[in-house]
């Protein structure tokens, strides 16, 4: 397996505070890889890290053969349009509907005809589950999963290589979190994705990831598969025996 | 009259504090008065019984808890006899949750520095602010290497909201700015019988000073507080977060299409404010000075110099750079929360007029030196 991104002895120090002391991991391709770990440990700044919205203070990220301590703008720019983001809470761009959130990258990066690009987005909004009525929607007057399935659809607009969810299912009801586990999974043999996400549903945990990360005390303190999970020395470990044994 | 929940009974230098019935958070206020009027400088033993209580609360807990603290010179014995389960488990709860959070309290400054702190981060703020704009000039510069990188539709959008949905107010304070001075000057030009230079003054104090002035403040309440909060709520919403990551850069989407918009609509604003404000007095030159329209531009004609017109537009430019990257700046400071968005709005405002005005009076002197 090739791996896609690695993380090595990275740093992160917020004002006095030092988040990361020496963070290690590898993201093969075509996996389901979870960040997890107790609140606060600094998951979604990682994750933040990696998509370049925040610096590190030492160490190396590489995505995709591109270092990005030193990448260049070019370079930058062109990585940036082989991944998409899934937020937190959507971060869907509140003036315009569903369907121009879609089409936006596909208009400012290609020079595919109008007619085109309406196909493609009414394709990858059927893709994830919502109707093509939906389309004309504006963001404000979507429903919490719904928004959810709209920003993963813009974030697939470009037909990503690598996809990186920020709690994909938190606020959800549910069934929608487990629809939207499934959706994942279809969407990675679909596609052939790589999917890097922080999450703390452990149904989710259970049903979709390959390997994790935990992140605690500032370093890895496991990376592997989920059903090693047991063998990990960390206070975070215990949430997961419960959740085992229940 | 509802049976006291706190009993205070002395016998030497003993003292029984007895509650009874529900302890929660409505009744520890009466008990502190009861306790508060209580004389206990001759006490040396405290006895706290607890053993008739039917309920209580962490409120409550508390209070027993802080008793026990305050009274720490003195004997406290605590009578816990008879009681419920609940009440116990409370009553550990708090403790525990007490023990181990012991808080480390933050000092408070002097106010020599806390002054210090604040002048230092207005200058730090200063700092940051001199950064965006080296930022927003980087963006300019990768912005015009390449003529399809403008982004038109973006810039005129800007145009009709900040330039023609603005014509209309500005108007209407221009023309009354225009009738206030004119009839104000009217009075004292009247009693030198002085009337026609109400001309002159309007004209001049109009096209080089007040029309220019007029606008920015207008625009600055009007657009430089839209742009920060919408900028500031996009940061909220990670919108602009997600613009980086799809590689779409905010200085060339949202930063610099506004600042251009508003540069390039601001002369115009401020023409429409010059006219609007000869208008308003020459109404007022009309009925009150006898002054004819034909005659009020006859006499504007020779007396007002073209000069002062262009100082007026020239100005428009650059209050219009000042407004917009001062509110946009604060609306990319604008952090997590709601509630800096209204500061930062607020901010924006302050800081835009004051700057307007001292660009300002820095163009004064400038001209005055250079003699136009």
């Amino acid at each position: 397996m090739k791996p896609i991104i690695t993380v090595r002895d990275v740093k992160t120090i917020f004002d006095e505070r030092v988040v990361h002391d020496g963070l290690n991991l590898t993201i093969n391709q075509g996996e389901i890889y979870g960040l997890l770990g107790p609140s606060g440990c600094g998951k979604t700044t990682l994750l933040r890290e990696m998509v370049m919205l925040q610096e590190y203070h030492g160490g190396d990220i590489e995505i995709l053969g591109n270092n990005l301590s030193n990448i260049s703008y070019e370079n930058s720019q062109k990585l940036k349009r082989e991944w998409g983001v899934l937020f937190q809470a959507g971060a869907l761009f509140s003036s315009l509907t569903i369907a121009q959130n879609i089409a936006l990258p596909l208009i400012e990066y290609s020079d595919l005809s109008e007619k085109m690009i309406d196909e493609i987005v009414e394709f990858k909004i059927n893709l994830v589950g919502l109707k093509s009525g939906d389309a004309d929607l504006y963001p404000s007057q979507l429903s919490g999963g719904m928004k959810k399935k709209s920003a993963l659809a813009r974030s697939l607009a470009m037909d990503p290589k690598l996809l990186f969810l920020d709690e994909p299912t938190s606020g959800l009801d549910p069934i929608s979190a487990r629809d939207f586990d499934t959706l994942i999974l279809k969407l990675r043999s679909l596609l052939n994705l790589t999917i890097v996400m922080v999450s703390h549903d452990l149904k989710s945990i259970y049903d979709t990831l390959d390997r994790v990360a935990i992140i605690d005390h500032k370093v890895i303190a496991y990376e592997g598969s989920v059903d090693n999970i047991n063998s990990i020395k960390s206070d975070f470990k215990h949430i997961f025996i419960k959740a085992e044994n229940e | 009259m509802p049976k006291e929940i706190l009993s205070i009974k002395k016998e030497d230098s003993n003292i029984y504090l007895e509650f009874v019935g529900e302890l929660n958070l409505y009744k520890i206020t009466i008990c502190e008065n009861q306790l508060n009027k209580t004389d206990f400088s001759q006490i040396k033993k405290i006895y706290i019984d607890l053993g008739k209580l039917s309920f209580i609360d962490t409120a409550g807990a508390l209070f027993i808890n802080s008793l026990q603290k305050d009274f720490s010179s003195l004997e406290v014995i605590l009578n816990y006899s008879n009681l419920t389960k609940d009440i116990l488990d409370t009553l550990q709860l708090v403790k525990l949750k007490k023990e181990d959070s012991e808080v480390l309290k933050q000092k408070s400054n002097g106010i020599f520095v806390s002054t210090g702190k604040s002048v230092y981060l207005s200058f730090l703020d200063f700092l940051s602010f001199i950064l965006f704009l080296k930022e927003v000039g980087l963006a300019k510069l990768n912005y015009l290497k390449s003529f399809k990188n403008i982004r038109i539709k973006e810039i005129m959008f800007e145009i009709n909201e900040s330039g023609i949905k603005a014509l209309g107010i500005i108007s209407v304070t221009s023309f009354l700015i225009g009738l206030v001075v004119a009839y104000q000057s009217a009075f004292q030009l009247k009693i030198y019988g002085a009337n026609i230079f109400v001309v002159d003054m309007l004209g001049i104090s109009m096209l080089r000073e007040l029309a220019p002035l007029i606008t920015a403040i207008v625009i600055a309440g009007r657009s430089g507080s839209a742009f920060t909060a919408q900028i500031g709520a996009m940061k909220i919403t990670e919108e602009l977060d997600a613009m980086r990551t799809m590689g779409f850069d905010p200085y060339a989407f949202l930063v610099l299409p506004r600042i251009i918009a508003l540069m390039l609509v601001m002369p115009i604003l401020i023409f429409v404010s010059d006219m609007m404000g000869i208008i308003g007095g020459m109404i007022v030159a009309n009925m009150d000075l006898d002054i004819s329209a034909t005659l009020f531009l006859d006499r504007f004609s020779t007396a007002v110099d073209i000069k002062h017109f262009y100082i007026g537009i020239f100005k428009g430019p650059f209050f219009a750079f000042l407004i917009s990257t001062i509110g946009i700046y604060r609306g990319l400071k604008v952090k997590n929360d709601t509630q800096s968005i209204g500061f930062n709005t607020t901010k924006s405002v302050v800081e835009a007029i004051f700057a307007v005005i001292v660009c300002d009076a820095i163009f004064s002197i400038i001209f005055t030196h250079m003699g136009i």
